[in-house]
């Protein structure tokens, strides 16, 4: 690997990422962590007890997974649209443009700051719901691979959200009409198996179902999806966002002329 | 060694509009180059092709021998560009945006930082190298932006209006700046609305009108081109009416301002003759519009039938 022309371009794009959301804190790492404090009093603590169990679980703990997980998609997803959309708008995404930084280079490192946010809110999260909880993990491996795959995966979606943008409205669109409705109806709050059989059948075309259940498979050891079947639906959006992704770099869509 | 060559490069968007028609250019290397036109006239474009900011519809781009379609890469490396518009991120620390331009230029940081102080310090900057870059003044963002295109020490640097909207102090400082750049050996080329900036600084010279190179030569044989030249001169004492100058065209602005064209071939020296023997005493004197400009408007005036 060429160092000048992979790894340093590669390392200052995920540094300016990283300093960039670090910078904004109380914008992009505070506010997940008071809505999911919420989330836990609310739906853990007051309305889960009167639920009581499922799949074996305490609602709280039944619902840790999911609202980790919610936190990593919205913020990996948030990070990369704002960030790369915001260098459009402000024109500053020329300067890589004009560099020698092959597009993979680019992907990879807006890619890499959104993972880094995903994460880390991801931890905050995760340690606050310690406090409510008394979670074991049941893999290790295994929740940190879907916690990695699903913050590439949104990542990606992001960036291309972000290419095809022409408005701040325009990043918007995604998370509110697509994302949420997906996250909620993903399995966060419920099994599937509680829905009638055709809403079980329809709940399988969501792919955030799959991610939040080998999720909750890496944390309570249970889940509604065959574990290899949520993996290769992982991996397969990966490699078609990262194909779309880098031919809309090529191409220049929405950012040459 | 050629450090620009464009052949038959041709820009048509998607609207339909041909932006270039076919330019050929060269530039050499070391060269002080001046790209002028009028708004619209597609300088923009030519750059922002040459720089991979817009995608060329055909033609040939090379920079120091290396082609653009197979090795941008290396054509990339070589530029360094300063735009028109303000393209730095405006949240971001001063330091910061040069380090991080000297690290997409692989770069490594230790270094870049050192490039950076010196860069700051040379153009004025050292001391803002924490301030956010929105709240400079618009002579400190124009010289952030040189200064920005400088850290990778590329052997092209374009200048894309440069000086638009900065004071004549810092216009001038900025001129020093790029003289010293172009003696010690990197080739610039310049787009200015500022004729008198482009005949003070560049040694050859393309005019490019309709997407179309109209003229292309050296400043000098250009500016030889001109077949007249009008003056003003200020006078020491009031006049009523005009003098009678043998072989000159003399009108009076006002009564202690005279207007004198002069013609290629006749000579400055004939002139302050006859006003000696007119008894008249000349305080100053000044080109009434600057010869680029006269050439410029020669060359570029006309219909937009082309369009």
């Amino acid at each position: 690997m060429r160092r000048d022309i992979y790894w340093i371009p590669f390392k200052t794009i995920v540094i300016k990422e990283f300093l960039r959301f670090i910078r904004i804190w109380p914008q992009t790492i505070l506010p997940p962590a008071i809505t999911m404090t919420l989330y836990f009093v609310i739906f853990g603590q007051l309305i889960g007890e009167r639920i009581g169990k499922m799949d074996g679980f305490d609602y709280v703990d039944f619902i840790v997974p999911g609202l980790v997980l919610m936190s990593v998609i919205t913020n990996s997803y948030a990070n990369v649209v704002a960030s790369f959309y915001q260098a459009k708008f402000m024109h500053h995404v020329e300067e890589i443009l004009i560099s020698p930084v092959p597009n993979w280079i680019i992907l990879a490192g807006y890619v890499s700051g959104g993972v880094a946010r995903g994460m880390l809110v991801g931890v905050v999260v995760t340690g606050i719901s310690m406090l409510f909880t008394n979670l074991s993990i049941h893999s290790y491996t295994i929740a940190l691979g879907v916690f990695f795959l699903t913050s590439v995966l949104f990542s990606l979606t992001g960036f291309i959200n972000a290419v095809y943008a022409n408005s701040f409205d325009d990043i918007s669109i995604v998370p509110t009409f697509v994302l949420t409705p997906l996250t909620y109806l993903g399995g966060v709050f419920y099994s599937i198996h509680l829905l009638p059989e055709f809403w079980q059948t329809v709940s399988l075309a969501n792919p955030i179902l799959y991610m939040v259940n080998a999720f909750r498979y890496g944390l309570l050891g249970v889940s509604d999806i065959h574990l290899g079947v949520a993996f290769l639906i992982i991996v397969a959006f990966i490699a078609a966002l990262t194909t779309a992704s880098l031919y809309l770099l090529r191409k220049g869509v929405g950012l040459k002329s | 060694m050629t450090a620009l060559s464009i052949t038959d490069l041709h820009k048509r968007y998607k609207g339909g509009f041909h932006a270039l028609k076919g330019i050929d250019l060269r530039v050499e290397e070391g060269d002080f180059f001046a790209l002028l036109g009028p708004n619209g006239a597609g300088k923009s474009t030519a750059i922002g092709i040459i720089c991979s900011l817009v995608n060329k519809t055909s033609g040939k781009v090379s920079v120091f021998g290396d082609d653009l379609d197979t090795d941008p890469i290396a054509v990339k490396r070589h530029i360094g560009l300063v735009p028109q518009e303000y393209n730095f991120n405006h949240w971001e620390p001063v330091a910061e945006i040069l380090v991080n331009q000297a690290g997409y230029q692989g770069i490594p940081r230790a270094l870049a930082w050192r490039r950076t102080e010196k860069l700051l310090r040379q153009l004025k900057l050292w001391d803002k190298r924490t301030v956010m870059a929105r709240n400079l003044s618009g002579g400190m963002k124009r010289r952030l932006m040189i200064a920005r295109a400088l850290v990778h020490k590329p052997r092209l640097l374009i200048l894309d209006e440069p000086t638009a909207g900065v004071d004549i102090e810092i216009r001038l400082s900025m001129w020093k700046f790029l003289r010293q750049l172009n003696e010690q050996g990197t080739t610039i080329i310049l787009t200015t609305h500022y004729l008198e900036e482009a005949e003070n600084l560049c040694r050859n010279i393309a005019i490019i009108h309709h997407g179309k190179i109209v003229e292309q030569s050296s400043m000098n044989i250009l500016l030889a081109r001109l077949h007249q030249q009008s003056f003003e001169l200020n006078l020491q004492q009031a006049l009523d009416a005009a003098p009678r100058l043998e072989g000159f065209q003399v009108s009076l602005r006002d009564a202690t301002t005279l207007e004198v064209t002069v013609k290629h071939g006749q000579g400055l020296t004939d002139l302050f003759c006859r006003l000696a023997e007119s008894k008249l005493e000349v305080l100053s004197m000044r080109n009434k519009q600057n010869r680029l400009e006269q050439l410029f408007l020669e060359l570029t005036s006309g219909d937009g039938e082309q369009q």
